[in-house]
């Protein structure tokens, strides 16, 4: 059973939802792009509908309220530890001491995210307990896909359906908005909004323009495949493409001391990538897959195999967002098709020999 | 046939005197150096019918048509008028040419509307300065470009406009990569540094490229709502005592540069030499003559700049004066 809602109606509830909820949503950022004048879309608390970007998938994702891209953990004193409290990014009083919990809307490759974040954090050896803090807190509105956007290619990832996770929908209709509305307690608040109510099923897309082929296995050899070779040259090690992925959940430490005998500070955590100088240094100095190549290989093998090895599923939900952000015009999805162009190759080259897994 | 040409109204009229006798060749004006294909189309028009089907670029982004006749010129005078209205050119009168020759082509760099760098509208305030200024006799150039790069050389130019953003730190998004810290050392000037896993900006030395905002892959760096400018000033090339133009002010705003350079025009109407051949006179001539102080004076008339803005009190141009020393050591 699903609403329809007006304009008018849609304000009245995400006015009243932001009362019981922080929520959180893709928001138009003026400007605030790499470029002059061009917008980001980026996740933010809103308090009003008019604040939420419907139409245009944002280019960051909603990770950063589950793994911040910076968090302070803790602050230590001489012979005391505080935690860290409060939500989102660290140092931000306004909503520090706000317990409510989160609504969070996202669209249904960003639904699958959440799974490959939690299996990191809370399946994956002990579990994490500030991704648990919040995590807790969080439930989800799904966005509807009523089409495909430019490099998305979930449906051969196998995320363009939703899984049921969400509470209610909401997308764009003729009649104004539609929403399903799965969380029956919620079902009051859209009485009191909607203009009228109807079977509303959750639009998905079932066929975008990006196709992917994901290798069954990698053979170890292809370690050193010319596939690599070419990113060495292209890639620049900016790690846009991490950044803005949803399931990337790599991250770094760094202790701040404020004072110079080093005994009063913080302990942060930041997001990490692998594609930046720095992440594979190790004490003493030394570091591994200097050469971009060997950092896109590490990636791609990540999001589409390694991840796979130890879950049973692929890391990567195919939302598009690492082609769409590389400023090198590297796309994940082409590198990915090549990738299994070379499996292909060694299977046909080496037939009845067993293959060792990468 | 009698050939019975006031060459100075020629002139005026943007036409130039060859060395071929009789023949000239017609100045196109291209505010901005953005022409619409349509107009060029008319260009190579006027070329094939009246030139000798060659077109020349200007050093300032103008259009030259070589090989006309001179009893052609009324004709391309005629043809001339749409691309005039094209182009916007301030005059109302469109179908005599151009009224004015004297203030050049206005000059700006692709900017923002095409360049990953540019810090605003080159070809926008272009226009609306060249609407500004022109048609008028006196020879003043102005030239945009879209950040410290100067791609467009506005540095050769009595003013010269370079777009400035003031990066703004959101240290909550930055993961303290340090990216931003190394392009800032390798493609400007160093003003970054990491301290404590977070940047620090040196504001005195920031030169507001944008450098920061356009590598940070988070978005902790973005620009300023604002697009802020650099003037330079009295910069030329020519026989006496060719020079860059120097840094005169900073973070002033779009308003207060139109109005500057208007004031500019008083200015040389007062103090402009009246033996100066054909009645040009680089600026920074007259500026050396009656002083910087008293430029500023005219110029700042009426001017209410920001309280952003940062102005030089003292500018120095250490170039060599050909007019007084002319050797090589
Ligand atoms: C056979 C013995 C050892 C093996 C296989 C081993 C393996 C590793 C591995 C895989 C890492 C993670 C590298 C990274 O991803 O950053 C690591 C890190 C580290 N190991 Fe070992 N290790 C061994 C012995 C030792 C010993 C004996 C010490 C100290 C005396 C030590 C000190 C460290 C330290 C300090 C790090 C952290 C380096 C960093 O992250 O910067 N390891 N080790
Ligand atoms: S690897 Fe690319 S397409 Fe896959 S989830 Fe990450 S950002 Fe989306
Ligand atoms: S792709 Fe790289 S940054 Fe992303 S989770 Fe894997 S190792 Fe970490
Ligand atoms: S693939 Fe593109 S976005 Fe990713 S690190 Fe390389 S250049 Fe940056
Ligand atoms: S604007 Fe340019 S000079 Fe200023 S900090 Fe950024 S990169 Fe450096
Ligand atoms: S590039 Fe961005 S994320 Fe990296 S250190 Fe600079 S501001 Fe921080």
């Amino acid at each position: 059973m699903g609403y329809v809602l007006d304009g008018e109606g849609l304000d009245g509830l995400v006015r009243e939802l932001a009362r019981d909820y922080l929520v959180f949503a893709p928001v138009r950022k003026v400007g605030a792009g790499r470029f002059t004048d061009v917008d980001q879309v980026i996740y933010d608390f809103v308090d009003d509908a008019s604040q939420i970007e419907l139409d245009v998938k944002s280019d960051y994702s909603f990770k950063e309220l589950l793994t911040p891209l910076s968090q302070t953990l803790f602050y230590y004193t001489e012979d005391q530890v505080r935690e860290a409290g409060g939500i989102g990014a660290a140092g931000d009083p306004a909503r520090e001491g706000d317990a409510r919990d989160v609504l969070v809307l996202m669209r249904a490759c960003d639904l699958h995210g959440v799974k490959r974040l939690d299996a990191m954090y809370l399946h994956n050896g002990p579990e994490d307990s500030f991704y648990r803090r919040i995590r807790d807190r969080v439930h989800f509105v799904l966005l509807g896909c009523p089409q495909t956007f430019e490099h998305c290619f979930c449906v051969d990832m196998g995320s363009n359906v939703a899984p049921d996770n969400w509470e209610f929908s909401l997308e764009r209709s003729d009649e104004g908005y539609a929403c399903a509305v799965a969380n029956e307690s919620l079902r009051p608040l859209f009485e009191r909004y909607a203009t009228a109510s109807r079977d509303v099923v959750p639009a998905h897309v079932t066929q975008n323009e990006v196709h992917v082929r994901v290798p069954k296995t990698v053979p170890l050899e292809l370690r050193t495949s010319p596939v690599w070779d070419e990113y060495n040259h292209r890639c620049i090690g900016c790690g846009r493409c991490t950044l803005v992925c949803p399931t990337c959940t790599c991250f770094t430490m760094q202790d701040v001391a404020y004072t110079e005998n080093g005994r009063v500070g913080e302990r942060r955590r930041v997001q990490a990538s692998c594609m930046i100088d720095g992440y594979s240094t190790v004490a003493g100095g030394a570091s591994y897959r200097k050469q971009h190549g060997e950092r896109m290989r590490f990636k791609v093998l990540h999001k589409v195999y390694d991840f796979r090895q130890r879950f049973g599923y692929d890391m990567c939900v195919g939302c598009g967002r690492c082609d769409d952000v590389c400023p090198e015009y590297i796309s994940f999805a082409a590198c990915v098709n090549k990738l299994s162009d070379a499996v292909d190759e060694w299977d046909a080259q080496h037939e009845g020999s067993v293959a060792r897994d990468a | 046939m009698i050939q019975d040409i006031d060459v100075k109204a020629m002139k005026k009229n943007a036409f130039r005197v060859s060395k071929e006798r009789g023949m000239t060749a017609s100045r196109v004006r291209v505010p901005g150096g953005l022409v619409s294909a349509k107009s060029m189309a008319r260009i190579v028009e006027i070329a094939e019918e009246y030139g000798r089907g060659e077109i020349f670029l200007t050093n300032r982004q103008g259009v030259e048509i070589p090989g006309i006749h001179m009893e052609d010129m009324p004709k391309v005078n005629e043809k001339l008028k749409t691309i005039i209205e094209d182009t916007k050119i301030n005059q109302e009168d469109t179908s005599q040419g151009y009224l004015a020759s004297g203030t050049r082509n206005v000059v700006a760099c692709p900017g923002k509307r095409l360049c990953p760098f540019g810090c605003y509208d080159t070809t926008a305030f272009a226009q609306r300065m060249d609407h500004e200024i022109f048609p008028n006799n006196r020879h003043v150039k102005v030239a945009f470009t879209g950040c410290s790069n100067d791609c467009a050389h506005v540095a050769l130019n009595d003013f010269g406009i370079i777009g400035m953003t003031e990066p703004q730190y959101d240290p909550n998004r930055c993961i303290g990569c340090g990216q931003c810290v190394d392009w800032c050392q390798r493609r400007s000037v160093s003003a970054l540094r990491l301290e404590k896993g977070k940047v620090v900006r040196d504001e005195d030395r920031c030169i507001g490229c944008g450098v920061c905002v356009v590598y940070c892959p988070t978005r902790a760096w973005t620009r300023s709502p604002e697009h802020y400018f650099r003037v330079k000033i009295m910069g030329r090339t020519g026989k006496q005592n060719p020079r860059l133009a120097q840094d005169w002010l900073r973070w002033v705003d779009e308003d207060s540069i139109v109005k500057i350079v208007k004031n500019t025009y008083a200015f040389i109407e007062e103090y402009i030499d009246p033996n100066a051949p054909e009645g040009k006179e680089h600026i920074g001539y007259i500026v050396d003559r009656v002083g910087f102080d008293e430029f500023c004076e005219w110029a700042l008339k009426d001017v209410e700049l920001p309280e952003k803005c940062q102005r030089a009190t003292r500018v120095y141009w250490d170039t060599k004066r050909y007019d007084r020393d002319n050797n090589l050591r």
